[in-house]
Formats: C-alpha cells, sequence, structure tokens
C-alpha cells in the first residue's frame, strides 16, 4: 500500500526512540522510567528474565498499552500512539508470542486484515507472492489458518507486519514455539531483512540467540533498563549476570536427598484410548505406571499433552482403558487463571474450593481462613491478606497458591501441567523444590514442561508423547528434542 | 385445500418480511461478536415510531423514522455494550424493557388508555409486472408491499457487503477474534457500535413493516417476541445473510401453517397457534445444535 | 388507619416481587440467566390454581400446602424444559425461557377460556377458590398475607444455603468461573446448572401459587403485570444477594404501589414503571462497569500471556 515512509531520509535519527517510560499495573510497576533506542537497520534484542517487562515495553510502541510516562519517537519525531492502528500506520509492526491470528480465516484474509476498499482473493495472492520474493517468507494464501502448523502460522504473522510496509518490526520471542533447527533459520532470515534496512526489536530471553544475531542489546531486570550498548561492548557473563541480579551458577546442582527404590506404583494407565468431543483421536493404546516417590516428566509438542494430564487427574474419562488412580490428587492446570483459579474469588475461596464437587454439607469459613493463612505461611505467598483476590496476586504468587492448595492434605499423586511456565527464576525454583520434596515424601508426581531443560533436571526418567502415543526416551535433552521433533516435521504441512 | 395454498404462500412472505428485516441487522451485529437481545425494543420502537410519522407524512417517511426509532434505541445499548462492556445478555434485557415501557406511556399519553387507536392507511401491495405472474409463487414473492423488494435488494447487498470488502472482513474479524483485529489496526469497539446501530435501524424498520405495511395501527407489546424469534433464525440461517432469508421464509411457512390447517378444520384451539412460533423457535434451536459454529467472541463482553 | 393500607398494599405487591427477585438472582449468581421467571410464575400459578379448584373438597385443609408445592414443582420443570435444552442442545436459555414465556401466556388464555373457565362461561377466568384454600391474612384490615413471612423466610435460607453449605459455594463457583468449577472444583457443571433452573423455577413458581391463593383467588389473563421482567431490576439491584432481595422487592413494591397511585389519581401511565426499572438495571450495569474496569488493568501483559491460551 502506498504511504510516505514515516522515516526522514536524514538517516541519523534512529527508528525508534523511548523515554523514560514508566507503566503501573494496579500498585504493581512494571515499567520505572525506562529508556530504549533502536538505531536504524539493526538487530536490537532486548534480554530479561520473565516478568522483566519487555512486552511491556514494546506493547507501549505498538500502541496496545498507553504508558503514565515518557515519550516516544519514530524517525526521529514525537508521536502519540492510541492504538496499533496509529503504529501501524507509522511504519511499525509487531509479531506477538501468542499469534495474534483469526483461525477460521486464511492466510490471505488474515494478512489482509486492517486494508481498504474491495477485496479481491486474487489481487491478495499476488500481493502475498511478491511479498514472498522479497523477503522469503512462504505461506499458501489460500489455507485456513487453522491447518497450518505453529512454524507456518508464525510465518503468517510476520507476512502480516511485512505486508503493511513495516520499517520497524518488533518480535516477541520469535523461537519460543519452535524446534531448534527452526528456530535458527528464522533467525537467519530475520538477518537478511535487516541487511535490507529493516530495522528489528527482538525480544527473547535466550542469551545465545541474542550473542548470535544482535548488533545492538538492552536488559530489562524488574521493570529496569540495567544495560544498553553495542553488543561487541559485552561479554556473556555480563549480559547474564544482569539479566539474573547476580552471578549465574556455571554448574546446576542436581542433588537428590534419597535415591529410594521406586515404591508400589500408585497410578496405572493400560491402553487407554481417548477421543475427545469432536471425534478426534488424542491418545492411542496408551500404558503408563508411575511410582510412589518417583518424578515421571512428560515431553509433548504445543498444547498436545492436555488430554493425557486431565486423565491421569481424573477430570477426563479414558474412551477405552484401565485407569487406576488414587483417591487423594492434586492437579496444577497450566491456565492458572482460568482454571487452576477463580480470579475473582478470594484467597481463602480459591482454596475451599478443590474437589468441591465431591462434597457435601456445610462450609465453616473461619477453619478454611485459618487453614489458607498456614498455607501462604509455608509456602511463601506474598500477600497482604487472605481476604484479596486471586487476579490480584503476580503470576508466582498465585501459582504458589495453587501448588499449596494442590500439595495440601498430603496427596498420593500430583499433576502438574506446566507448572512453571511464564514465572521468573525464584518463583520457579521454589516450585521445582516443592515438587521435589514432595516425590521425596513419597508422592507420585507427573510433570509436563515445555522446557526440555527442566524435565531432565527434575524427572527421574521421561517419556515423550508423541501423536497420541508414549515413547520412553533416555533422560538426555538431545534426545527428547530429537525424538519430539520426528512428530514436529510431520505437522508442518505447508 | 387448495384454495388455501396461495393465502399460505402469501402469509408466508408476509410473516417472514418483518423476521428477514431484524434478522438480517442482527447477523450483522453478531457477526461483529455482539448479541443484542434489545432488538425486541428497536422493533417496538420502530413500530410507534413509523406509524407516528406515517400518519404525518407518507409511508415512506413512516419507515425512514421508523429504522431511526429503532436505531436511537438500540444507541443506548451499543454505548452501555462497546463503551462500557456491560453484560450484553443483561443490557439487552434491560433495553427491551425500556423500549416498551418508552412506547406503551408514550402512546397512552398521545392517544389516551383507552386507545382510541390511531389508524393510518397501509402501505398497499405493489405487483411487479411479469414476475408476479409467475406460477405459484409469483404473487406471494412479487405482489408485496414495495418495502419487501428494499429487502430482496438488501440481502445480497449484505452478503456481498460481508465477504467481498476489507471493512465486512474486518468485521468478521472482530466478531472471531477481536484482539487478532485490534493487533491489525482494526478500531473494534468502533465496529461494533456500528454495527449495533445497523441492527437496531432494522429492527426498527421491521417494525414499521407490522404497522405500515401490516396492521395499520399499533398496540402495546405488539412485537409479541418478534425480535428473539429474529435472533433464533440468526442461528437458523447460520449467521450468513442468504441463510438468514431462507430460515426466515421457513419460519414465515410454519407460523403460516395455520392457514392450511384452519382450511382442513380440525378443531384445535387458536392458542396454540399463537404458540406455534415460539415452540418452533425452540424445536429449531434445539435441531441446529452442535451443528451450526456462532463467531466465536460471540457474547464475549471485553474485547481481549 | 391510611398509612397500615398504605403499608399493607406495599407489602403484598413485594411477595411475588421478592420471590421472583430470589428466582433470578439464585438463578443469576449461579450462571443461568433465567428470563423466563415470568412464564414460570404463571405456571406455578395455574397449576396450584387447578389443584385447589379439583381438589380442594379431597384435601380439606391441606389443599394450600399441597397446592403450593404442586406449584412449585410446576415452576421447576418449567424451567427444567430451558435447563435441558441448554445442556444437551446448547441452545441460550435467554431465548428459550422467553419462548417459554409466550408459551405459558397462551397456555393460560386456553384453561382460562376452556378447561378451568367459571361455570357461567362468560368471563375469561377460573371460579374463585374456596376461602379454606386461601392464605390467611396477617394484618388486619390489610390483604397483607401470610405469604409474605413465607417469601421473607425463603429469602433468609437463601442467603445462608448460599454462603455456608458446600452447595450453595457450588453454585456460586460455576457462576463465576465454570472452567475452574470443573478443573480445579471437579464439579459436575451441567448437574450443578440444572439444579440452579430447578430451583429458580421452583421460587418463581411459588411466587405465582401464592399470589394467587393470597391476592387475586382467581386465575385470569393478566394475573402477572410482568413480575417477571421487573424481578431482573429487583435481582440486581439487590447485587444478587438473596438477603438484599428482600429488601430490594420491598422497594419496588412500593413503586409499584406509587405508580398504581399515580395511575388512578394522575392519570401517568403504568408503563412507566418499566422505564424506571429499566433505568435500575442499566444504572447497575453502568457502576459495575465502571467498577470491574479500573480493577482489571492490573494483569501485566507478561502475567496474562505467560498464563496459557484464555
Amino acid at each position: 500500500m502506498a504511504k510516505a515512509s514515516a522515516l526522514p531520509s536524514a538517516h541519523h535519527a534512529p527508528a525508534l526512540e523511548m523515554r523514560g517510560i514508566t507503566k503501573h499495573f494496579g500498585n504493581v510497576e512494571a515499567l520505572s522510567a525506562v529508556s530504549f533506542t533502536l538505531r536504524r537497520g539493526t538487530l536490537h534484542a532486548l534480554l530479561g528474565e520473565n516478568g522483566a517487562g519487555k512486552t511491556t515495553l514494546m506493547r507501549i510502541a505498538f500502541g496496545m498499552i498507553s504508558s503514565d510516562a515518557g515519550d516516544v519517537k519514530v524517525g526521529g519525531i514525537s508521536r502519540r500512539l492510541h492504538s496499533p492502528r496509529d503504529a501501524i500506520a507509522l511504519g511499525i509492526g509487531m509479531v506477538h508470542q501468542h499469534f495474534m491470528l483469526v483461525p477460521e480465516m486464511t492466510v490471505a484474509e488474515n494478512i489482509e486484515l486492517g486494508g481498504r476498499g474491495r477485496f479481491d482473493s486474487d489481487a491478495s495472492a499476488n500481493k502475498l507472492r511478491l511479498l514472498e520474493e522479497k523477503t522469503g517468507f512462504a505461506v499458501d494464501p489460500s489455507a485456513k489458518v487453522s491447518s497450518l502448523g505453529i512454524p507456518a502460522q508464525q510465518r503468517v504473522e510476520i507476512l502480516k507486519a511485512l505486508a503493511n510496509d513495516a520499517e520497524v518490526l518488533i518480535l516477541d520471542e520469535p523461537t519460543a514455539v519452535l524446534a531448534p533447527a527452526e528456530a535458527q533459520d528464522l533467525l537467519a532470515r530475520v538477518r537478511d531483512l535487516v541487511l535490507n534496512g529493516t530495522s528489528v526489536v527482538l525480544i527473547t530471553h535466550k542469551l545465545r540467540d541474542a550473542l548470535r544475531y544482535a548488533d545492538d542489546v538492552s536488559v530489562l531486570r524488574h521493570g529496569r533498563m540495567v544495560l544498553t550498548g553495542a553488543m561487541s561492548d559485552f561479554s556473556e557473563q555480563q549480559l547474564a549476570a544482569q539479566m539474573l541480579g547476580r552471578e549465574p551458577r556455571t554448574t546446576v546442582a542436581k542433588t537428590r536427598e534419597s535415591i529410594s527404590p521406586a515404591g508400589e506404583s500408585v497410578i496405572s494407565l493400560r491402553e487407554v484410548d481417548f477421543i475427545d468431543s469432536s471425534g478426534v483421536r488424542r491418545l492411542h493404546n496408551v500404558s503408563l505406571e508411575v511410582s510412589a516417590g518417583e518424578i515421571v516428566g512428560i515431553a509433548a509438542l504445543e498444547g498436545s499433552a492436555a488430554w493425557l494430564l486431565r486423565i491421569l487427574a481424573a477430570r477426563l474419562t479414558p474412551t477405552q482403558g484401565r485407569r487406576v488412580l488414587p483417591e487423594r490428587l492434586g492437579f496444577i492446570a497450566e491456565d492458572r487463571q482460568h482454571e487452576g483459579l477463580a480470579s475473582t474469588f478470594t484467597l481463602y475461596e480459591n482454596v475451599a474450593l478443590k474437589d468441591i464437587g465431591k462434597r457435601k454439607g456445610r462450609i465453616r469459613w473461619p477453619a478454611i481462613k485459618r487453614q489458607t493463612l498456614s498455607l501462604i505461611e509455608r509456602f511463601d505467598v506474598r500477600t497482604s491478606g487472605v481476604d484479596m483476590r486471586a487476579q490480584n496476586l503476580s503470576g508466582g504468587n498465585q501459582q504458589k497458591l495453587v501448588l499449596a492448595r494442590e500439595l495440601d492434605g498430603n496427596p498420593d499423586a500430583i499433576i502438574a501441567e506446566n507448572p512453571t511456565r511464564g514465572l521468573d527464576i525464584n518463583a520457579s525454583s521454589m516450585i521445582r523444590e516443592h515438587l521435589r520434596r514432595a516425590r521425596d515424601a513419597g508422592c507420585a508426581v507427573v510433570l509436563y514442561s515445555s522446557d526440555i531443560d527442566e524435565l531432565v533436571d527434575l524427572a527421574d526418567r521421561v517419556v515423550v508423547l508423541r501423536e497420541g502415543t508414549l515413547i520412553k526416551t533416555p533422560l538426555d535433552a538431545g534426545a527428547i528434542g530429537n525424538a519430539l521433533l520426528a512428530g514436529h516435521r510431520r505437522l508442518t504441512d505447508e | 385445500m387448495i384454495e388455501a395454498i396461495a393465502p399460505f404462500l402469501e402469509g408466508t412472505v408476509r410473516t417472514a418480511t418483518p423476521l428477514a428485516f431484524a434478522a438480517l441487522g442482527e447477523t450483522i451485529a453478531e457477526r461483529s461478536g455482539v448479541i443484542n437481545i434489545g432488538l425486541e425494543g428497536s422493533l417496538i420502537c420502530g413500530a410507534l415510531g413509523g406509524l407516528v410519522a406515517a400518519g404525518y407524512g407518507s409511508t415512506w417517511t413512516g419507515f425512514v423514522v421508523a429504522g431511526i426509532s429503532g436505531a436511537a434505541i438500540a444507541l443506548v445499548f451499543a454505548v452501555f455494550v462497546t463503551t462500557l462492556r456491560s453484560n450484553q445478555i443483561i443490557t439487552g434485557t434491560a433495553i427491551t424493557l425500556l423500549a416498551l415501557g418508552l412506547t406503551g406511556t408514550l402512546y397512552r399519553q398521545m392517544y389516551g388508555s383507552t386507545g382510541a387507536a390511531l389508524q393510518i392507511s397501509t402501505m398497499q401491495p405493489l405487483s411487479i409486472p411479469m414476475l408476479s405472474s409467475i406460477p405459484l409463487i409469483g404473487q406471494a414473492l412479487f405482489a408485496q408491499p414495495p418495502v419487501t423488494y428494499v429487502l430482496y435488494f438488501l440481502i445480497p447487498l449484505a452478503w456481498w457487503w460481508l465477504y467481498r470488502t476489507h471493512s465486512g472482513l474486518a468485521l468478521r474479524a472482530v466478531g472471531e477474534n477481536p484482539e487478532a483485529a485490534i493487533a491489525a489496526g482494526v478500531p473494534a469497539a468502533r465496529f461494533q457500535f456500528v454495527a449495533i446501530l445497523f441492527g437496531g435501524f432494522m429492527g426498527g424498520i421491521a417494525g414499521g413493516v407490522l404497522v405500515i405495511a401490516q396492521v395499520g395501527t399499533f398496540a402495546e407489546g405488539m412485537s409479541a417476541g418478534r425480535g428473539f424469534i429474529a435472533i433464533a433464525i440468526v442461528v437458523l440461517g447460520r449467521w450468513h445473510p442468504i441463510g438468514v432469508a431462507v430460515a426466515a421464509l421457513v419460519f414465515g411457512a410454519a407460523s403460516a401453517l395455520q392457514y392450511l390447517f384452519q382450511s382442513m378444520g380440525w378443531g384445535l384451539p387458536y392458542q396454540l397457534f399463537l404458540a406455534l412460533p415460539y415452540l418452533l423457535t425452540l424445536l429449531a434451536l434445539a435441531g441446529v445444535a452442535g451443528r451450526v459454529r456462532a463467531p466465536a467472541s460471540l457474547g464475549k463482553w471485553e474485547l481481549d | 388507619m391510611a398509612a397500615l393500607a398504605l403499608l399493607g398494599d406495599m407489602l403484598v405487591r413485594a411477595t411475588p416481587l421478592i420471590l421472583a427477585g430470589l428466582a433470578v438472582a439464585v438463578a443469576f449468581k449461579g450462571g443461568v440467566l433465567n428470563i423466563g421467571a415470568e412464564g414460570q410464575l404463571l405456571i406455578g400459578a395455574c397449576t396450584s390454581t387447578a389443584v385447589s379448584l379439583k381438589f380442594g373438597s379431597t384435601l380439606g385443609p391441606l389443599t394450600i400446602i399441597v397446592a403450593l408445592i404442586i406449584g412449585m414443582l410446576a415452576g421447576a420443570l418449567w424451567a427444567a424444559i430451558a435447563a435441558e435444552l441448554r445442556n444437551r442442545f446448547h441452545v441460550l436459555e435467554v431465548i428459550s425461557t422467553i419462548m417459554l414465556n409466550f408459551v405459558a401466556l397462551y397456555l393460560i388464555s386456553f384453561l382460562v377460556r376452556g378447561p378451568l373457565q367459571e361455570p357461567t362461561r362468560i368471563y375469561p377466568q377460573t371460579s374463585t377458590i374456596a376461602p379454606f384454600t386461601q392464605l390467611p391474612v396477617i394484618l388486619e384490615g390489610t390483604r397483607l398475607h401470610i405469604g409474605f413471612i413465607l417469601a421473607i423466610a425463603a429469602g433468609l435460607i437463601a442467603w445462608w444455603v448460599v454462603r455456608n453449605t458446600v452447595a450453595g459455594f457450588r453454585l456460586r463457583l460455576t457462576g463465576a468461573n465454570p472452567r475452574a468449577a470443573r478443573i480445579a472444583g471437579m464439579v459436575n457443571v451441567e448437574r450443578t446448572t440444572r439444579n440452579v433452573f430447578l430451583i429458580s423455577g421452583a421460587l418463581a413458581g411459588l411466587a405465582g401459587a401464592i399470589e394467587v391463593h393470597g391476592v387475586t383467588f382467581a386465575l385470569y389473563e393478566n394475573i402477572s403485570p410482568g413480575y417477571g421482567y421487573t424481578a431482573i431490576a429487583v435481582a440486581l439491584l439487590a447485587g444478587l444477594n438473596p438477603a438484599w432481595v428482600i429488601a430490594s422487592g420491598i422497594l419496588f413494591g412500593a413503586l409499584e404501589a406509587g405508580a398504581s397511585a399515580l395511575q388512578r389519581d394522575a392519570g401517568v401511565p403504568s408503563t412507566l414503571v418499566w422505564v424506571v426499572e429499566a433505568a435500575v438495571i442499566l444504572t447497575v450495569l453502568g457502576t459495575e462497569s465502571y467498577r470491574s474496569r479500573r480493577s482489571r488493568q492490573f494483569v501485566a501483559p507478561e502475567f496474562a500471556a505467560a498464563q496459557g491460551s484464555s
């Protein structure tokens, strides 16, 4: 679409300049007087742990959120961005961590979204072809987005941003959902874009990627910009230390209190099949035994472990096969806000709701409140009181509350679905520690994690869920990755 | 029984017309993700507005004012739902209550509660030459009041707009995934606002049809749930302008069956026929269950 | 004693509003948008009337109790239709309950002009129910009957149950967050929802039955001036809290008493009351919206995005 370039021809002005950006969410300070400069024609890595404020900062640049203070300059000119519309008009494009695509619509429709006038599928297919030649990202225009694999969907996201003549491209954790080979492929292509003049911000928590591809680097920690400058000015150790706020441990201590022999079988699945409500077979002939005092890790592609975990947690019933589960069982769902907790309820109400469907009679609130007080103390849940609403806790504290509730009463088994996702380092390690302690106390733990390193670190053994069946693999990150990938390849059809 | 077929077909189209107007408008609104239970309110406001305007001016003036009246009450709904992001269902119910109360009050103030009802001369059917001579369906489809012909034109127009323009695409995206639409630069709330007003305008026209093209007068509560039935027709028509038009015809046919039954002399209580449209709605909705896919974001009141 | 008469009138009008208001409040709180209290009320009215008329002589002094119970059961059954349609066929209960309201209306019309019509066959209404089937008056000089006490009792019981029992907590949880209820709470959401429909329908049916046996003593077509719809305003104003519904119901009873006096004395149409009720609902919605918008922006994108797909 013909549009005058937002950037002046004098190439001295930075493509994007943000100064003194402050943002509060309630009384949580997400960003504190942050300044960020993107030089023209560079790839700038924005590093930081989960919760550091990287996405917030870039969403402000894209007009999705407003800042409480500070200003934004695009191409040297101060601009007010009220919505993504404004940002797009100024040549800023953003590829989001969770794709902003309409699954029911075709690729062409998704890319054309936001345009004007008549909508012609042939004209848009041509436009797409031209774009493909220019950038090297290719997708079938008439395919429905919901039928595409994850890497292909990401290409649609990227093309969408580029189709609007983006001169500034913001990528939010683009490699998080890709297998290692695909990730490198993507970053190499992005590097090509930069060579052709696009200015890119790469939000990532993967230091290695930043080191390899970025020209400039900035590090955010707890909402503050702690380091910024050319990549060549810093060492890997410096960057890692700034991200974490301390010297990183060079080896991850893998202590085991007692390597107890596996106890008796607590969970048993024999030849289990599961067909979901739309008739799709999700599990085929799955057998699994979990014993007391062990952590079994499950590796799987994004979103495919949900059914297995819920069958293990008695939330779903197998269509076929035999299942034995203990009476006392805990389940930590991945979606804290909507499945683990009732966000509008108070902390003590959230403690009370565990297994409420199976109970009868009266509820005595004073006892529940006392129980909750004890739980938040034992599990270090930071809160101003048991009367607080769950939605006002930070992600880490919410997860600690869920964990506390599920571990309370010493269940015989715990099923954990990506329990440390999106949590910062401290909360994550605390959760892991609790799971280890549960295992040491004789609990049977099943852990699904999208982080293979975490699986290897925590689990006693790992199984890979691939296309509805379980495959045993050695306790090694490379082997697990390969086993997953073999299935992944088949999902990426163009 | 043969003599009953012609009035049956004519009755089908006549019953279907106001339903189709309202349902077409509601289709656009629901495609943007908003379910307007207050559609009934637009209908009754359109009925009263149309009556008064047609009494003073021409029938076409009446229709325009009817549409505006329907849009006006829908404006209240739009503000609450798109700006304040209130619960759509409860807001819609309040709007219907408001409209029934307002029209009832205004009508009594203007014409007295003993119901010295205002009578207006209705819009007469206009036969389209040649087309109206087609055997069986010619009279039914092409010897209707001219406002019905406006409907015949609007249906394909709506279909074209929805699927062949960028604004139609944007509207559909808002109804499926408002977050994605916003991220693509579409002003989602604004689309919803305008879609609701359009739906209200069409609902008002539907009310106008009842008064100006059919009954010739106003009675409190005369919309009789047609707004809700129109919402069911949107589901039956799978949120597609052509489908909705067909569903409205099917509904009209089912309601017009009473002519056939009466001519066959079965001694069924007349209340059964009056209740028929509502029972039909229930059966139809139950029948399509699981086989229709609503816009993914329908009824969600937050945009993200 | 004009003040007493006024008080009595106000509380008489409040009785069906409290009960129907409870029906709506309990339903909404449980995530069931029951707009069908009007129809359930009518069904309760006609079934209880039929019992009193046809079985009064057989049941004697028990008649009134049996009639009220049958009214409750009938109201629950009427609501059960919408429950099944929702659970099994995913039909929005807003639409199905409104449709059922119309069906109930025509059913009444049929009954009072047909099987239940009074013997002279002149008027579209039933015979008056026998005095021993009528609810006793509790305030002399007024029409205030024991149904008012029943309504208050129902409100207090509902309040206690919702607050202090597992069933009540399940209701609140299912209404607030059905997914968390299912996953974290192991709640059978379909069964809980169905029970909510039944209880709501029963309360509305009771409202209808009490109205006939305490005030009108006969069944006719316009027996309800829209109590089921007013009940929505009553419930929302009370914040869906059963204890507050009692106060809210009395307030609206006063409103309606005043409105009908205005119509009688000053010629102001009673339809104006609906406008006021709509305004009440909209105001409650507006303030709720305002309050929740202020607390919504608390979730930072990292947390929201990291907490998985919603």
